[in-house]
């Protein structure tokens, strides 16, 4: 390992806030009980003091109130719980048929292609060149029969953002419930329940320097969903399984810690390594869209070499970012979300994403952008398809 | 930490050996494609009389396997006859390296097809072609082996994209199990008649989608 390791792949996960383990420290060495009622004893009592705390403080983030917040294990069962469970309570009622974006992260579209196996009907809408749903495909995909339409507020890869007010708005119209898995927007793009009509939203703690494996669903009152997660009375009985409150009052930390000043930085850092890349590096493509983008993401394709070579060659010199390409996933399939964008392979093999958090530095972006420079004139002097 | 790759692997991904474009080459090879993933290129200098390679240059378009073992390919078929370079094998460049993690096969079988297709265009080019071997399915099949399948990831022959093969008289007919407005069709489709086409006694190739 290096010295110093620049980490830039922070929509991967990113670094635990030492802030936030403060707070989560006393629920597992203090307050260790189970959350109990009222009648309990008072460890118990505390701990659901915690945990209710930790539930207001998601709810109010979003202009939700406490109870529309169920804590999960994470974005993942948040998006399964959602979309399962409304198909489990609207399937005899009303139908079978979900609609989802092409772009959706894997918790959302293998959930609905697995679906799609057990016999439910399933549309995929495409996106434009930014990465934006069309708008039109969603109109004319929604039928008499369909319950839910599930479409991210912000995509993991690209960072295109969508616009949940013209979404929902149709969803509304065509009288279906409308989930967005705001994994990768929560907390940095804000979000009101009260003004944008969605009924169900994922969050997340690990991508806001929170904890892993907790997350929540907003659940919008009277929204028909039927526990997906067996088990005890937990959550308002919306889901078994002990709470973990460190867990959520670590997120609720997470989110506070969070703020509208911390966007700006991370905006600047993603404008700036855009600009210097653009000025200083030839033949580049920024993947998804200019305005619509999440603040921490920047996605550019460096032509004529491949992404597993470069992060490699950036690794080597303590920097971690990620890549759409093929040969850099273990399933060595090219990036779903390049390849929806209308990319072809070429665009997704030379790929680089560069996802900024709270503990990098201009420095961080300057170095990095040396090092691509040195590495892709490097790389691009042994490509064939260069013309030297 | 454990990287997937050995020293050596690493150390020729680093410092890849007898890189870069070699003008009015006796030899070229290009394997691959950019519209799937890895592409190299060999170029061979060979000495008339003594059919030895006396210097060969790759380019590389490809991950740290393709890389890596296009890298080590030209060491070891450097000072070789081309006839001992032909039978220079993955498994001997693999073995080479020190292994390389399985699911990179394809990535590496690559820079082997690159030397023997750059041979292969010395010896047509300077007459050394003896007897022209007539079309077969077998010849189209091991030409569809360099195609790939970019939704697998390896070539569609193995991944059964191709379902027929038929030749009569000089005209190909290829039969692919993918509907022709499937977003890989025309890269697929552009890829197989630039293997086919090219075999001295082919004359037409259809390339036929399955709707």
């Amino acid at each position: 390992m290096f010295d110093k390791m620049i980490y830039l792949d922070n929509s991967a996960s990113t670094r635990l806030d030492e802030k936030v383990m403060d707070a989560m420290k006393p629920y597992y060495f203090d307050t260790y009980a189970v959350a109990t009622s009222e009648f309990g004893y008072s460890m118990g009592i505390e701990a659901k003091e915690g945990l209710e705390e930790a539930r207001e403080t998601i709810a109010s983030s979003i202009g939700a109130s406490a109870e529309e917040i169920v804590f999960t294990s994470g974005d993942t069962e948040a998006s399964n719980m959602a979309i399962k469970g409304v198909l489990a309570a609207l399937k005899k009622k009303k139908g079978e048929h979900i609609v989802v974006s092409k772009i959706e992260d894997f918790s959302v579209l293998n959930t609905a292609k697995n679906l799609e196996k057990l016999g439910y009907g399933v549309d995929y809408i495409s996106v434009n060149a930014e990465g934006i749903v069309d708008l039109d495909e969603l109109k004319s995909k929604i039928r008499d029969d369909t319950v839910l339409v599930s479409i991210q507020h912000a995509n993991q890869e690209i960072g295109t953002l969508q616009d949940l007010d013209s979404i929902a708005k149709i969803c509304k119209e065509k009288d279906v419930l409308f989930h967005t898995d705001a994994t990768h927007s929560y907390a940095r793009v804000p979000i009101d329940v009260s003004k944008t009509p969605v009924d169900l939203i994922s969050m997340s703690a690990h991508t806001i320097h929170g904890p892993r494996g907790v997350g929540a669903l907003y659940v919008r009152k009277g929204t028909p969903l039927d526990k997906w997660m067996d088990g005890g009375f937990q959550e308002t009985n919306r889901r078994g399984g002990l709470e973990n409150i460190p867990g959520a009052v670590g997120f609720a930390k997470a989110v506070e810690l969070a703020t509208e000043k911390e966007t700006e930085f991370l905006v600047s850092l993603r404008d700036y390594t855009i600009k210097r890349v653009f000025e200083e590096i030839p033949h580049v493509t920024l993947n998804g869209c200019k305005t619509q983008r999440t603040p921490q993401n920047a996605n550019i394709t460096f032509h004529y070499v491949e992404g597993e070579s470069m992060t490699l060659h950036l690794d080597m010199r303590g920097f971690a970012v990620s890549t759409g390409s093929a040969c850099f996933s273990r399933s060595l399939e090219a990036s779903h979300v390049i390849l929806g964008i209308g990319g072809d392979h070429e665009r997704a093999h030379g790929s680089i994403r560069f996802t900024f958090g709270r503990y990098n530095s201009m420095e961080d972006v300057d170095a990095v952008v040396e090092a691509i420079k040195e590495i892709v004139s490097q790389l691009r002097a042994i490509s064939p398809l260069f013309n030297k | 930490m454990k990287f997937p790759y050995t020293e050596k692997v690493l150390e020729h991904f680093k410092n890849p050996r007898n890189v870069g474009k070699m003008e009015n080459p006796d030899g070229k090879g290009l394997e691959g494609s950019p519209a799937c993933g890895d592409m190299v290129a060999v170029y061979l200098q060979v000495d008339p009389d003594t059919h030895i390679i006396e210097d060969i240059k790759f380019e590389s378009y490809g991950c740290a396997s393709n890389i890596a073992t296009a890298s080590i390919i030209t060491e070891l078929a450097k000072g070789k006859t081309i006839e001992e370079a032909k039978k220079i094998s993955w498994q001997e460049a693999t073995d080479q390296l020190g292994g390389l993690p399985p699911v990179k096969a394809h990535c590496s079988v690559l820079a082997v097809e690159g030397l023997r297709a750059a041979i292969r265009d010395y010896e047509e080019k300077h007459g050394l072609v003896t007897e022209q071997e007539p079309t077969t399915v077998d010849v189209i099949r091991s030409r569809l082996k360099h195609v790939m399948n970019p939704m697998a990831g390896l070539d569609i022959v193995r991944t059964e994209l191709v379902t027929k093969m038929e030749i009569n008289d000089g005209v190909v007919r290829i039969l692919i199990d993918l509907p022709s407005n499937h977003q890989f069709a025309t890269n697929i489709k552009e890829e197989v008649l630039e293997k086919i086409e090219s075999l001295w006694d082919v004359k037409e190739v259809n390339v036929v989608f399955t709707e």
